[in-house]
């Protein structure tokens, strides 16, 4: 008896196995939705990542519009070249030219530059320090230094120094915007690597209000607007904005007159990196000095 | 035979009180040369100034206006020269908008001739109007502009008016000070406010360590009613000491045991709350005609030679506050608020603002940082989380970043009151995980609007 039980069971359980299989097969005949087989191509060759830096969803959402045609190869920012090339082989176009861009840092005003007026003790996080006290730094729109960024980072392109200051490997980083998002004070931006004139302030403040809270902070004299090509530099609340569209030819003169150091002609990376020596930095900041103590 | 159980709301903690300066009688703070009064010092649009430098002010007059409907005026502490209008330091330690006044050597400082308004007379729009340009904010910390909640709200009808004399923080005793010192403007403030809302009763929630002042406010209150000057009832409630019984919603638990839902106002269950310190200052505004231009602050703590409540003219330096209380040397440590919720400070150059209610020094014997252990899964902290949430996972999501499940995980209903943290065994962070969590979440909101 027990064995006619267990006999029913399986011939029920087999049976309805048998009829959903035929339902499966039958649907899967006529339900198919034909795909392009070049997408699962291309995303096979796309470093998977999904960072975002290309502006689509994911590496999936870039490989449909590729595939399609709709985008270039070269929009993504991650791929070795080496893959980007194999990605415009395999679907016979063009892989396009795409400018390199990095995150760039509104500040320059590491631990040897910004006022210090207290102490942070609480949790290591900027987004945290920011909320008590603002920090120990006097300054309320500077670095706080407690690397969020660098958490935040996918591609470890991020690497605090030994002043406190992120600095952002150019090589690495792919200019997906994560440290935008994580930076409680609003100072990384994504510009063009041959954007060289670059703005390491967000101070509204003019004069000694400004220099009282960091070394490198902008005083708004407006110098380097007067020295750039007409047009280039513009001073708005008090800052320096440097667009590239609206005038130029951009040219490091600009930044030879700027008595802090605030506007600076980057090529490469902003800041020394962990453990290299600060000597560019200091010296590059005496001459300054110098100059405006002449003038 | 059972005892009645005494009033309270679920959860929450039971920190030592270190009320010390209960019994110290108010004093009132010596006038200093500068005032700084930043524009920006209550929830809501900042204040405009209405003044230009080098003009003289009197006390007491407007100096700033409303910036717009939730926003509130400020008034000048003292009779002096306005001296700056530029950036300086606020208590949250960043560079904001402020009107410095430099205090007149020579004045007598005398208020101005109490003039009473007929706030029976007034209409709607004019009595908040009143409010809103007298300055009154909520002075349990909070500082948000009362004339808000004070506006009538069509298809709201006010049920209760509840004034918040629990005091949970430790070390703070200016509402204690306040209730027993000065019961009849608090019963008077109620009185006019309750009128205005049509409130059908008052009730005070006073947490009974404060036993003095439940006495005297009953006493007053029992004066004013054989004086046929209170027409709607008011009952004094005693609640079991708990923190944090002083936020608004777990006050209306314990005292009517009902709940006021997630993301809602108490006013959506017919129920006001007001803190006691803010309803005094409305009977000052009505029956007298000042505004606000100064508050109780509790200055004490182990940094303070001499622990004291002071009556502070807003806009007085922190340095000076101390100092007038002989701060120690020691002092390595300054908080403004409670010891739970309050902020610390990163300059002692911030002056006292509206919503100071304390100023508390500790020295590097209390400030012994915790070690960080790993979460042994005890549960204490949803024990103590006033607000039932899970506070042990909201701190480790925080930790990955993982902002949409923080956001289904209810962070946004955090009132920050620190229970958790202060209750884990293990010493981790987790309210300070989890405020800076809401800030994240706050800000992908507003990229995403």
């Amino acid at each position: 008896m027990n064995l006619g039980n267990v006999a029913i069971a399986a011939g029920i359980m087999g049976g309805l196995g048998l009829l959903f299989g035929v339902v499966l097969a039958v649907a899967s005949r006529f339900l198919h939705v034909e795909e392009d087989p070049r997408i699962d191509i291309v995303e096979e060759l796309l470093p998977g990542s999904n960072c975002g830096a290309c502006g689509e969803a994911g590496c999936r959402a870039l490989a449909e519009k590729v595939a399609l045609g709709d985008a270039a190869p070269s929009k993504c920012t991650v791929a070795a070249a080496a893959a980007i090339e194999a990605i415009a082989d395999a679907l016979g176009v063009d892989a396009g030219a795409q400018e390199k861009r990095v995150a760039r840092l509104h500040c320059a005003g590491g631990r040897a530059q910004a006022t210090q007026i207290a102490e942070y003790e609480g949790y290591e996080g900027c987004r945290a320090a920011a909320l008590v006290g603002g920090g120990g730094k006097g300054c309320s729109w500077g670095c706080l230094g407690l690397a969020d960024c660098e958490v935040a980072c996918t591609f470890d392109a991020i690497v605090m120094n030994d002043n406190g200051l992120p600095v952002v490997l150019v090589d690495k980083c792919t200019a997906c915007g994560d440290c935008v998002d994580a930076c409680p004070r609003d100072l990384f931006e994504i510009l063009p690597l041959s954007h060289s004139l670059i703005v390491q302030c967000k101070v509204p403040l003019a004069s000694e209000a400004a220099t009282a809270l960091c070394s490198v902070a902008c005083d708004a004299c407006g110098r380097c607007a007067q020295d750039a090509a007409p047009g280039l530099i513009v001073m708005k609340d008090n800052l320096p904005v440097v667009d590239y569209a609206a005038g130029g030819p951009a040219a490091p003169e600009a930044t030879f007159r700027c008595p802090t150091g605030a506007i600076r002609w980057v090529e490469g990376a902003q800041f020394p990196g962990r453990g290299q020596a600060r000597g560019g930095e200091r010296a590059a900041q005496d001459a300054t000095t110098t100059e405006s103590a002449d003038g | 035979m059972r005892l009645a159980r005494l009033r309270s709301f679920r959860h929450g903690v039971h920190p030592d009180g270190h009320k010390t300066t209960a019994d110290v009688p108010t004093r009132r703070m010596p006038f200093v040369e500068r005032y700084v009064l930043p524009l920006g010092q209550h929830i809501g649009a900042p204040a405009k100034p209405v003044v230009s430098v080098g003009q003289h002010v009197a006390r007491g007059e407007m100096i700033a206006a409303p910036g717009a409907f939730v926003s509130t005026a400020l008034h000048a502490p003292v009779a002096g020269r306005i001296a700056a209008i530029a950036e300086r330091r606020d208590p949250t330690g960043r560079l904001a908008n402020a009107i410095e006044i430099e205090a007149d050597p020579f004045s007598t400082q005398a208020m101005p001739t109490p003039r009473a308004v007929d706030a029976d007379a007034l209409t709607d729009d004019e009595f908040v109007a009143l409010v809103q340009h007298g300055g009154l904010v909520g002075l349990g910390g909070a500082a948000f502009p009362s004339h808000v909640k004070y506006a009538p709200t069509e298809g709201k009808p006010v049920e209760w008016l509840v004034l918040n004399g629990a005091e949970c923080e430790p070390f703070l005793t200016a509402d204690h000070r306040l209730m027993l010192e000065r019961p009849q403007d608090v019963v008077r403030g109620a009185t006019i406010l309750a009128k205005r809302l049509s409130a059908g009763g008052i009730k005070i929630g006073v947490e009974l360590n404060k036993g003095d002042a439940v006495q005297a406010l009953r006493d007053a209150a029992a004066e004013a009613l054989a004086a046929g000057e209170a027409p709607i009832p008011i009952e004094v409630v005693g609640l079991q000491v708990k923190y944090p019984q002083g936020a608004e919603k777990m006050l209306i638990k314990a005292i009517f045991e009902r709940e006021v839902p997630a993301g809602k106002l108490p006013l959506d269950i017919g129920i006001v709350v007001n803190n006691v310190g803010t309803i005094a200052a409305l009977a000052d505004l009505v029956d007298r005609g000042w505004p606000l231009i100064e508050r109780i602050v509790t200055v004490a703590g182990p940094g303070i030679g001499e622990p004291s409540n002071l009556i502070v003219p807003i806009g007085t330096p922190v340095s000076a506050v101390i100092r007038h209380c002989h701060v120690r040397g020691e002092t390595r440590e300054l908080i403004m608020g409670g010891p739970m919720m309050g902020q610390p400070l990163a300059s002692s150059d911030v002056p006292v603002v509206k919503g100071t209610s304390g100023l508390l020094a500790f020295t590097e014997a209390e400030l012994t940082k915790r070690h960080e252990y790993t979460c042994v899964r005890c549960g204490r902290c949803l024990d103590a989380c006033a607000n039932m949430l899970n506070p042990a996972r909201l701190a480790r999501l925080a930790r990955a970043r993982r902002y949409d499940e923080l956001e289904a995980s209810f962070v946004t209903d955090c009132m920050e009151c620190g229970a958790c943290s202060y209750t884990c065994p293990s010493g981790l962070p987790i309210v300070q995980l989890i405020r800076a969590a809401k800030a994240a979440v706050r800000t992908r909101k507003k990229d995403k609007n």
